[in-house]
């Protein structure tokens, strides 16, 4: 099997760096694969990590089934997070059933925006999508850091960047088991099946891969390939921008927190869920394993770095490397190859 | 504020301004050559990264700046080696390797600063300048053209460089051949997976180079470095539209917006948190610039796609 | 589209990493119960333990403690800027037992919240912060970075020349904001026509717009620069080409430039930090807030003893120390 001799050649590669480090690279692996998979906790951190790649993963699928490519992950995450942010702010005393399912579709709402305004631009503008999204990522970034430098900062001494403590109300509920596991999951899980459903049961689906298998054909067939694009960007965004209220209102702290840039927020899933919905074939159901193999080696790299004491920068580098080396693997060639025949143009307008 | 509009001031940022642009300009220049022959790249950030600390260490172990600014290059051009390898040669997903070797350059790099340097400390700068007398003789105007380092100058020098490689020689030829019709290329017996690999290697050895001229413009390294300057440069690309005097259009409004918000900062005309909106000023502009120029040129038709002789 | 493809390459990683975990056994490895009892200290910080900043002023501390015998076991995770990450972190420490689980990051109030009352024996410091959520086992710490910064401007309006100052941050909160702030009020009480020109660059990380920062103050006539966070050494090299003095916080940025540094404003958490062990070992586990200034020696001036400082200058700093410790000075915030 090519891609697990990729792997093992990805863990050696790592195996060295760990040795680099004095560190031991069997204790390390085991803390690796044990803080990844050891346990129920330990699953259900892992979980906890995959949920925004499932989600940011699912927008890419559609997006890039259209044939658009989605850089602007990140924005679209901290703009969901911002509008559903404000949701909880100005509704607090709304009750828990409500609320929850409200700063969902709030944060679908903000990175459906923030999605199809490349989406509108690249459609009736031309500007290409990958230049726009980049840059709405770096507006979304800013953005986030002035309203946490001014009009949403926690009031008190220390001026940190988060909000205050958001209502209760709005906390998504941990699931029963004993485990961290909240409701994300389950939110991740409904909105991959209705990611399905939409690419691959609905007309509307039919339409989007349509326009992303030949946008000259579709047009020429009377389809509106415009509204097609924007709708997929807006739909991609709003996915991404789920991930963004799930950030919030499923974590510890229970708050927006911009402290240390908008990566920290974001967590990266904007860039790794397109390696995950990538390796999950373009499919929302095969990009939910996927991510959570992605998640695993995230939470892993957590228990790898504290049982051998190398720095974060190490587990950075070796997600790097398992990315690479996976993917320059032959078994994923076949796939490219059937790619570079139809089944998936990445192709912009001509 | 009546004083910021002095001829001084304006030079001054627009100087600032030029400074800022250059890494953008070298790595997008490579990028849009690589774009050209149908391969994307978006690890150029992470590249750039390796450049830098490349060229960093090398200037701060051996003290000589010129050698570190080589390692750049070389290491750049290795990371072209890997890239072609992958993408060309195992016909890899250009975008998850891209983000792959993004991850890879920003984890690693900041882990050999680690483990070598430790902490920060001032490596030799590239300080080859045009001669004083130059500046001296030329006032305002020689404040902005001549008070630059030699990198400086060879970004630009590369702008009409390109221009020509792309469409005056053979290689230009066959690269844009290669991008929009490999098939057609293969049929006229160019070798699509060579001319690839050299695009490739062109631009990861600019990316390398963008790297090492930010590094050696300041004499330091730190984590993230680059600070995204390598996602902007890919979307410069775009800006410009793959052509060389676009791209630098796009680098030249990014660098000098950033200059001016830091400029009306020094004044005191942006203070406090409405830095942080001022700050996106350059992203939005060059949004709201494509939308104004709107230029409807089609990427070249084999993007991302990788060749092969029965597809 | 053959989705058994994408399966079986993922069924592949997950054999991969199965194999990989049972070559390696599954034992547990929490060292419990020595003879000596060693007291264990860890660390969660958000950047690198060598940043010449935040996390290094910790980890510094840390090693400070470990030398003089009262630390036996020092662990640390850096660069978990990612906060969740951070709260996987810190209750991982304190599920190995750990005495001392340091949350060196003002962001980790939330997950600390959560996790503290699950470790009722574990001792917590999180800082800079000045509460504790009414738990009986998290101290609190932080430092008055603002003092520093006054001390800093009262010099540098005395030693500026064109009357005007440089001054450069990453974004206008926390740590950066108190300095900064008391920064330029100690320089315009020193001399009220004292232009402090100040720069948010709106990043962490982004050295060479720093150095841009520091250029643009050079050219509006700044003959003094400061700066707070790690991006900054940027600015350092730019204030030495061109000879202007330079005034750092956090850390001795003294060997980033010699002859332009002037002094720097150093935090010194091992007075607090020696304070909290002595504490968690006679058995009190938290409940405290320690607040550094210049009184107990957490907060220092050092100066660059290799720059000619006037004498008048160098006692007017120590009478802003005095007066600021006795409150006759206020920094306003």
């Amino acid at each position: 099997m090519v891609p697990l001799a990729a792997v093992v050649a990805a863990l050696a590669v790592g195996a060295v760096l760990l040795g680099v480090f004095g560190a031991n690279p069997i204790t390390g692996y085991r803390a690796l694969f044990t803080g990844a998979f050891g346990g129920p906790d330990e699953l259900a951190a892992t979980t906890l990590k995959s949920i925004p790649l499932m989600l940011v993963g699912v927008g890419i699928c559609i997006a890039f089934r259209t044939g658009v490519i989605n850089i602007g992950g990140e924005g679209q995450i901290i703009m969901g997070a911002i509008l559903a942010t404000l949701v909880a702010l100005a509704l607090p005393d709304v009750p828990r059933p409500i609320l929850v399912p409200l700063v969902m579709v709030a944060g679908a709402v903000g990175g459906g925006i923030w999605g199809a305004i490349p989406g509108a631009l690249k459609a009736y503008s031309g500007v290409n999508e990958i230049l726009s999204t980049i840059m709405m990522n770096i507006i979304a970034g800013f953005f986030m850091s002035f309203l946490l430098e001014d009009w949403l900062i926690e009031p008190g001494a220390i001026r940190i960047q988060q909000t205050k403590r958001l209502t209760q109300n709005a906390d998504l509920p941990i699931l029963p088991g004993g485990t961290r596991l909240h409701l994300g999951i389950l939110v991740a899980l409904i909105v991959a099946f209705l990611g399905y459903l939409l690419l691959f049961r609905s007309s509307l689906g039919l339409r989007l891969r349509a326009v992303g298998h030949n946008p000259h054909a579709s047009r020429a067939a009377g389809m509106k390939v415009e509204l097609s694009i924007t709708q997929a960007l807006a739909f991609s965004g709003a996915c991404a921008g789920i991930a963004g209220a799930v950030l919030v209102f499923g974590s510890e702290s229970h708050r927006l927190i911009g402290e240390g840039g908008p990566l920290a927020f974001t967590q990266s899933a904007g860039f790794n869920g397109i390696v995950t919905a990538l390796f999950g074939g373009l499919h929302p159901l095969f990009t939910v394993l996927s991510s959570y193999l992605f998640g695993g080696m995230l939470a892993g790299g957590i228990s790898l770095q504290r049982a051998v004491q190398v720095p974060q920068a190490l587990v950075i580098a070796l997600n790097g490397v398992v990315v690479v080396f996976v993917v320059g693997s032959l078994l994923l060639r076949a796939r490219v190859q059937r790619w570079a025949e139809g089944d998936v143009q990445m192709e912009g307008r001509a | 504020m009546s004083d910021l509009f002095t001829v001084a001031i304006i030079t001054a940022t627009l100087a600032s301004g030029i400074r800022l642009a250059v890494p953008f300009l070298l790595a997008s220049l490579g990028e849009a050559v690589g774009q050209r022959a149908g391969v994307l790249n978006l690890g150029v950030e992470g590249v750039m990264l390796i450049g830098a600390y490349a060229a960093y260490y090398t200037s701060l172990e051996s003290g000589s700046a010129a050698f570190g600014l080589l390692m750049g290059l070389v290491v750049g051009f290795a990371m072209g080696l890997v890239y072609a390898f992958i993408t060309v040669v195992m016909h890899a997903e250009q975008g998850i390797s891209g983000i792959g070797i993004y991850l890879f350059g920003l984890g690693f790099t900041d882990l050999l600063f680690q483990k070598q340097v430790g902490t920060p400390k001032k490596a030799n700068k590239l300080e080859v300048k045009p001669p004083d007398w130059l500046v001296e003789n030329t006032g305002r105007a020689g404040e902005l053209l001549f008070s630059h380092t030699v990198l400086i100058y060879v970004a630009f020098l590369l702008v009409p460089i390109v221009y020509w490689l792309m469409t005056k020689t053979t290689f230009g030829l066959n690269v844009r051949a290669v991008g929009e019709n490999p098939q057609a290329a293969d049929t006229l017996g160019v070798s699509v997976n060579g001319v690839r690999t050299a695009a490739i290697l062109f631009g990861n050895t600019m990316a390398g180079l963008a790297g090492a001229a930010l590094a050696l413009e300041i004499g330091f390294f730190q984590q993230n470095l680059t600070a995204g300057r390598g996602f902007i440069a890919i979307a410069l690309v775009y800006f410009g539209a793959w052509r060389p005097v676009g791209v630098m259009s796009g680098a030249l409004l990014f660098g000098i917006v950033s200059s001016t918000v830091v400029t009306l900062q020094v004044h005191g005309v942006i203070s406090g948190s409405v830095s942080s909106i001022a700050h996106m000023a350059p992203a939005v502009l060059t949004v709201i610039v494509l939308v104004v120029v709107s230029r409807r040129i089609g990427q070249p038709a084999a993007l991302t796609k990788p060749f092969t002789r029965d597809g | 589209m053959k989705p058994q493809l994408a399966f079986r390459l993922l069924f592949a990683l997950l054999a991969v990493f199965a194999l990989a975990a049972a070559g390696c056994g599954n034992d547990d490895d929490a060292p419990e119960a020595e003879p000596a009892a060693p007291f264990r200290v860890a660390v969660v910080a958000p950047s690198a333990s060598n940043d010449l900043a935040f996390t290094q002023s910790m980890f510094d501390a840390v090693n400070v403690l470990v030398e003089d015998g009262q630390i036996d076991e020092f662990a640390i995770t850096d660069g978990t800027f990612i906060v969740e990450d951070a709260g996987a972190a810190i209750r991982g420490y304190a599920s190995e037992g750990y005495d001392l689980v340091i949350a060196h990051g003002s962001q980790y109030g939330g997950p600390l919240q959560e996790i503290a009352p699950d470790f009722p024996n574990t001792s917590f410091a999180w800082g800079t912060a000045v509460e504790t959520f009414g738990l009986p086992n998290v101290y609190s710490y932080s430092v008055r970075s603002d003092l520093g910064g006054y001390v800093n401007g009262v010099v540098a309006a005395q030693l500026t020349d064109s009357g005007v100052i440089g001054v450069i941050g990453p974004l206008e909160v926390g740590d950066a904001k108190l300095y900064v702030d008391g920064f330029a009020t100690g320089a315009r009480t020193q001399n009220p026509d004292v232009d402090v020109n100040i720069v948010y660059t709106g990043s962490f990380s982004d050295v060479a717009l720093a150095a841009e920062a520091a250029e643009s103050h050079i050219s509006a006539g700044a003959d003094v620069l400061t700066g707070s966070a790690q991006m900054v050494v940027g600015a350092t090299g730019v204030a030495q080409d061109n000879d202007v003095l330079w005034f750092g916080t956090q850390a001795n940025q003294t060997a980033l430039g010699e002859d332009i540094v002037v002094a720097s404003q150093v935090y010194r958490w091992e007075v607090v930090l020696a304070q909290v062990v002595d504490q968690v070992k006679a058995g009190t586990l938290g409940g405290e807030t320690f607040i550094m200034t210049f009184e107990g020696g957490g907060l220092d001036i050092q100066f660059n003893d290799a720059m000619s400082i006037p004498a008048a200058v160098l006692d007017s700093a120590q009478a802003t120390i005095d007066g600021l410790s006795d409150g006759s000075i206020s920094t306003g915030q």
